[in-house]
């Protein structure tokens, strides 16, 4: 049998807008790991949250999308800095292992939350991105996909010039890089911190609404934060161009797998690609050495 | 205003509730004025500066009595970034340069100990006028600086924050001494031109000497000799243990049996 390259090429196509998305969650994350050493687990559930926005500002409140597209980004901010002033910044100094734990608690809360003012069915988002079908060649895409991949570059890259050319964003990078000598530069470290956690949040919420678009939302579709977490410790946990890398080797391998080899293999694969990169380069593909271990 | 710009009165410092560390350490630095503090590895002299910029704290240390002043305002209670905002900058031990920003990011992370202050931010020129050399790679890593650039920007960071007062913290270690010489120089001319106060740690007690005005000697936390850098110099127990020099004259039996008196009185 010839192998079809058609089907080939659209598999992977719609894999890139997967990868895109876990890219984006998985840059939530390194901010929050970069700037305050916090492995936050609650991640998948900050996205969750963001997607629930959107369903209430939408189909509850009758909003237009853009305009719920916003207030979602902006209550994602605000969860991001309540979680970092309420429950992370009382643990300051605290064990590493022991902060990590809390945020695991943030995320059942979270979840717990979610079924209780939105009950724990799954639900659709209401449709927002329109229904016509792309094509790049030959090759059908989801409009979805694509809006979703699209959007998601966008916003990596808006993050990556931010963290370059923007004065706050050196603020950022000289946190992560040396905490006391921050402090010394007259640095606000703890406003540093709040500000990770909010882009962070916002990064998540983003994510969700898309993540949501494209899958329906659910209590549940927080797991796609596991997959994101695949991404960060396959890229290294501080490494941004590892986030990015990671996301496209784990979009696409769970989309090859799940393909052809069926949809059990997706999670093996994942992971024991997980534990091959961990083998050779403990610290992830592009991490950096001395990281403290969990 | 008065004209001391810090005055630390009998601090004693304790690190993790346990460790004492100072023991009623009392300083003052006069505006305008370099003031050197000396003495032995493990005296607590980097640890006075920690208490002076607060960043202590971070390091689970903390002043449990004692009082310390800076222009005027007690500083207990302040953050470090409040009081680099109120003109107090505190260049650390091992320069401390952020290693994977650029030369520049490194200046513009300094650029925030202006904020809320209403002065014009300071020009990047200024550093490179001191410092040509940082010019050349100011588009460059930081980290791959040597290790004398690496002080020299680590001093441009202080520059830039436009403080009243710089704590300096062995800005000697590791360097050739035609390097110590060259940023010595330049923190003389910095005090100069720019009136700003220093209060500079060393070991390299000779060369501080030379650029300070005044000098404390630090043994186990608390200051055991002090006064006008001539007075230090003639010091015999100075000479001879911080600046190397022999006393003259003696008979060197009668000289032991002095040199473990004093050593005792130091200790003790
Ligand atoms: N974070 C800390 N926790 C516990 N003890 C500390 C801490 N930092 C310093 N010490 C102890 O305090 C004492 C003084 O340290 P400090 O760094 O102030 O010395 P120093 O005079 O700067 O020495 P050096 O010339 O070697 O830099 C030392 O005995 C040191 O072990
Ligand atoms: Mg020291």
């Amino acid at each position: 049998m010839d192998f079809d390259w058609l089907f080939f090429t659209e598999v992977t196509l719609a894999a890139l807008g997967n990868s895109a998305l876990l890219a984006l969650t998985g840059l939530a994350f390194v901010l929050i790991y970069k700037a305050t050493r916090v492995v936050n687990l609650a991640i998948g559930e900050m996205l969750m949250i963001g997607a629930y926005l959107f369903f209430s500002f939408t189909a509850g409140m009758g909003l237009p999308p853009w305009g719920a597209v916003i207030l979602s980004i902006i209550g994602g901010a605000l969860l991001g800095a309540a979680i970092e002033r309420s429950v992370i910044r009382p643990m300051l100094g605290e064990a590493a292992i022991s902060v990590f734990m809390v945020t695991i608690g943030v995320g059942s809360v979270l979840i717990g939350l979610t079924e209780l003012i939105w009950g724990a069915e799954p639900t659709a988002l209401p449709d927002f991105m329109g229904k016509t079908p792309i094509f790049i060649g030959d090759a059908y895409v989801s409009r979805k996909v694509v809006i979703g991949f699209s959007v998601a570059a966008a916003v990596i890259a808006l993050f990556l010039l931010a963290f370059r050319f923007w004065r706050g964003g050196v603020a950022l990078r000289a946190t992560a890089s040396d905490q006391a000598a921050a402090y010394s530069c007259g640095i606000n470290v703890p406003a540093v911190f709040s500000l990770a956690w909010m882009f962070a949040g916002a990064a998540a919420a983003g994510g969700g609404i898309l993540v949501g678009a494209v899958g329906g939302i659910a209590p549940t579709m927080g797991v796609f934060g596991l997959s994101a977490l695949v991404v960060v410790i396959v890229g290294g946990l501080d490494s941004i161009v590892g986030v990015l890398i990671g996301g496209i080797l784990v979009g696409l391998l769970e989309a090859w797998c799940g393909t052809y080899l069926g949809g059990e293999y997706k999670m093996l694969a994942t992971f024991s690609l997980l534990m091959l990169v961990l083998l050779v380069r403990p610290y992830g593909l592009f991490g950096t050495v001395e990281i403290e271990r969990l | 205003m008065t004209d001391t710009i810090l005055d630390v009165r009998n601090i004693e410092v304790v690190y993790n509730n346990t460790v004492q560390v100072l023991r009623g350490l009392s300083l003052s630095v006069p505006r305008g004025q370099v003031v050197a503090l000396l003495g032995s590895n493990g005296a607590g002299k980097s640890t006075t500066l920690k208490a002076v910029s607060n960043l202590l704290e971070l390091e689970d240390g903390a002043v449990t009595s004692g009082a310390i002043t800076f222009d005027g305002t007690p500083i207990a209670g302040l953050k470090p970034h409040a009081l680099v905002r109120r003109g107090l900058f505190h260049v650390m031990e091992g320069r401390r340069i952020f290693e994977d920003l650029t030369v520049e990011e490194n200046l513009t992370a300094a650029t925030f100990a202006l904020s809320g202050r209403g002065v014009a931010p300071t020009k990047f020129d200024t550093v490179y006028e001191y410092f040509p050399r940082l010019f050349e790679r100011r588009t460059g890593r930081a980290g791959y600086l040597s290790g004398g650039e690496q002080q020299m920007l680590a001093i441009g960071r202080a520059l830039i924050a436009q403080p009243k007062l710089i704590l300096l913290d062995e800005p000697s270690l590791g360097l050739s001494p035609k390097l110590v010489e060259e940023i010595f120089t330049i923190i003389a001319r910095i005090n100069r031109e720019r009136g700003v106060s220093m209060l500079l740690v060393e070991q390299n007690a000779a060369v501080a000497m030379a650029v300070a005005h005044t000098g404390y000697i630090l043994e186990t936390g608390k200051v055991v000799i002090d006064g006008p850098v001539e007075k230090l110099m003639r010091d015999e127990d100075v000479r001879e243990f911080y600046l190397g020099v022999a006393g003259e004259g003696s008979e060197k039996s009668y000289r032991d049996v002095k040199h473990y008196k004093r050593r005792k009185r130091w200790l003790s």
